[in-house]
């Protein structure tokens, strides 16, 4: 990916349709070889964007899921403690082998569980892999502080093994959905993006790459009434996932055109929270999807 | 780090030049950018290349703005910055008197007055120093403080305390700390007794004694601090306690060790402010002065609805994620649609783990919840408390590490039983269900 352009088009390859602001990042990360920090809403391609580039590079997409309490050994590496087991019984009962062969012996990369960070760090033959380090917010700060030194200089110090050092730095890429701020020093090391919402033009094309077999007048109508409802004072605005998610759910439905009573039968679809389905209760719903079409008009 | 191309960009030294320059008025304007992130941006220009504005908006974009809020800062000064070489001398002498002016006749952008301050170093900067003379005033107490005189403090109210005892107070304040209960991580430590096993360090130990296991070694759960969430009201009828009760919670973020793992802090009147960074600093004065400039709605009226609806709505998701405590320091006095309060205040207590209610009316014997306000906030806390002299503030950090003491909610909800109407009380059995969890 040589320029800001091939990586629109590559990424529009797989489906992914993203603007200049975030294909300008992509590019750089890329040409930098720096972390690329997302941060945004829920729902608004942020891990999607690590697939796609994975698929258009042709490199593997090594993914870690982030949880409360993440340590080293479900993110790194971790031995293999039951087969430990079985060999040490097998050299009793062989007779007993020489102490120092038998550490050796089980201390190697055969008994070694490779967890995804020390997956990105293997040599690959298509290239280096795209480590994707996803909703980074529910993890803890001491994780944070060790992805800091693992992110600088890409290398695993296992005590029994040595140093395990990445031939080629992997694409690294976080995703945070901003449960709580993650610290500046971590942020620093990477480049920044905050993903926003669409506008209608972006969205429409995404809804047109994701659900081709929706109509275009239904896609329309659909993304109309989302961005409206993004206007909406509501607690959780839709995202684009959603959008793609209910143009689906409605062609399920064989519905060509929306109208309040689908909508209504449908809005689990795009709303998540009752305090917001009951918002957009009676009338509140006609009203938006008034006001949607009638900002179709002109065009 | 991978190899450079050399750059060749016509202008080269003066494009680096500029990119520092930018660089230095971005920092003025509160965005932390080292010079790390400089090389860092001059390289991303050079890899980038120069042939659109808008690509170069992007790639300095990406270096140096690492949070959402400085998104706007950034575009302002860039929008300054780059849009005329000599763009400087003329925003000298256009931007002076419309920041000064009292008047001013077109509507400033949100961060363009930060932006116009940074670039014009600080020329015209005229933010208020210190919220308030009378408690910036130093008062000489006398060193030989007597235990009685701490107990009498202990008891006064914050509201008639002379300005001699509020310097008192808030030396006492800086020494109380609110403990907290720790939760249970899901991390885990060496210990012996625990009640996970740990195959490492007993495999570990079993080669030491040549691949014998002579008996497992132990891990237990680590404990953690949860975060402590106050919102403190700021408004007219709350001033003499509010500014207490900031000091306290100073005293409460600055402690160092076992404690709350960050402390949030918001003030509210008409409306929300997030005063968090400026509790960070270590003198309580330039803190609480930092905090009164920021926070416009000292000492007005209160619009506690409006203000929990911007906080659910902006923060909740943001600070309120493992398993934070939230405070709420006000005298529920609203006058407001008490059925939005209700239903704000119930968003708050399903996001929060636990929901404190400070409220200074409460020094009262026989309180009352008459207030409309006070009727709607009640089903949906966890704790009711005093917060009107030092004395209950003790009692308040008592009931945090005891864990489920109500303080005065269940009597409170009793009364409420008896004198409210139908409808109210089905409201209470619900916060009578909220209670027992």
């Amino acid at each position: 990916m040589q320029s800001i352009d091939a990586v629109t088009q590559a990424l529009a390859a797989q489906n992914y349709v993203c603007g200049r602001p975030l294909a300008t990042v992509v590019f750089l990360s890329l040409k930098l070889g720096r972390p690329l920090f997302l941060e945004g809403e829920a729902g608004t391609g942020k891990t999607e964007i690590a697939k796609a580039i994975a698929a258009s590079l042709g490199r593997r997409l090594i993914r870690l899921q982030c949880y409360e309490g993440l340590d080293a050994a479900s993110a790194v590496y971790e031995w293999n403690f039951a087969a430990q087991m079985v060999a040490i019984r097998a050299a009793e009962a062989e007779g007993g082998a020489d102490k120092e062969v038998l550490t050796k012996a089980l201390f190697s990369a055969d008994y070694l569980i490779e967890r995804p960070l020390l997956q990105a760090m293997r040599p690959d033959a298509a290239g280096a892999p795209v480590l994707l380090i996803d909703e980074l917010d529910r993890t803890d700060e001491p994780f944070e502080a060790f992805l800091l030194e693992a992110l600088s200089d890409f290398q695993v110090t296992i005590p029994e093994l040595g140093t395990i050092r990445a031939p080629e730095p992997p694409i690294v890429i976080l995703t945070s959905n901003r449960t709580r701020e993650v610290h500046d020093a971590l942020k620093r090391r990477c480049l920044y993006h905050w993903v926003d919402y669409p506008d209608f033009a972006r969205e429409m094309e995404i809804v047109t790459a994701r659900a081709p077999e929706a109509s275009h007048a239904l896609s329309r109508e659909v993304v109309a009434f989302v961005q409206k409802l993004r206007t909406e004072d509501l607690f959780k605005k839709p995202g684009v996932a959603e959008t793609i998610d209910w143009a689906k759910c409605l062609l399920a439905l064989d519905v060509v055109e929306l109208s309040p009573d689908v909508i209504a039968d449908t809005l689990g679809a795009i709303l998540k929270y009752q305090d917001d389905i009951q918002k957009l209760q009676g009338s509140e719903a006609k009203r938006l999807l008034d006001e949607a079409r009638a900002s179709l008009e002109p065009a | 780090m991978p190899e450079y191309a050399p750059l060749d960009i016509p202008d080269e030294g003066k494009l680096a030049r500029n990119i520092t320059h930018f660089a230095r008025a971005l920092r003025k304007a509160g965005l932390p950018v080292g010079p790390g992130r400089v090389v860092e941006a001059i390289r991303a220009v050079e890899a980038a290349g120069f042939s659109d504005r808008i690509d170069f908006y992007w790639t300095l974009h990406a270096c140096f703005v690492s949070r959402p809020e400085q998104r706007m800062v950034f575009a302002q000064v860039f929008r300054l910055f780059w849009r005329d070489p000599r763009y400087l001398e003329h925003m000298m002498a256009m931007m002076l008197p419309a920041l000064r002016g009292v008047a001013e006749d077109r509507l400033v952008k949100p961060a363009e007055k930060r932006a116009a301050e940074a670039l014009l170093d600080g020329a015209a900067r005229d933010l208020p120093e210190g919220m308030d003379e009378e408690e910036g005033t130093e008062i000489e107490v006398d060193a030989s403080f007597t235990m009685s005189g701490e107990e009498r403090l202990r008891s006064l109210d914050f509201e008639q305390m002379s300005t001699a005892e509020i310097a008192a107070a808030k030396r006492m304040l800086t020494r109380l700390s609110l403990p907290v209960r720790p939760l249970q991580s899901r991390r885990t430590m060496a210990a012996r007794g625990g009640a996970l096993p740990d195959w490492r360090r007993t495999m570990r130990a079993a080669m030491r004694q040549g691949g014998e296991i002579t008996g497992f070694e132990m891990r237990r759960r680590r404990l953690r601090w949860p975060n402590l969430v106050c919102l403190c009201d700021i408004s007219g009828s709350m001033s003499a306690y509010s500014r207490a009760v900031l000091h306290f919670l100073h005293a409460v973020a600055n402690r160092k060790g076992a404690g709350w793992a960050r402390v949030h802090a918001f003030t509210f009147g008409t409306r929300l402010t997030n005063i968090t960074r400026h509790l960070d600093q270590r003198d309580v004065d330039a803190a609480l002065a930092a905090a009164g400039a920021e926070a416009q709605d000292w000492e007005g009226g209160t619009r506690i609805g409006a203000c929990l609806h911007a906080f659910n709505r902006d923060w909740s998701r943001r600070v309120l994620g493992q398993g934070a405590v939230v405070l709420l320091i006000t005298d529920g006095l609203d006058r407001d649609d008490p059925e939005a309060l209700a239903r704000e205040m119930e968003r708050l207590h399903l996001s929060a783990r636990r929901v404190i209610w400070l409220n200074p009316l409460l020094r009262w014997e026989g309180f009352a919840p008459k207030a409309a306000g006070i009727r709607a906030i009640l089903p949906h806390v966890d704790t009711f408390r005093a917060g009107h002299n030092i004395a209950a503030l003790e009692g308040l950090a008592a009931a945090l590490s005891d864990g489920a003491d109500p303080g005065e909610a269940a009597r409170l909800r009793e009364w409420l039983a008896r004198e409210a109407p139908g409808p109210e009380r089905e409201l209470l059995a619900d916060g009578a269900v909220n209670l027992s969890h």
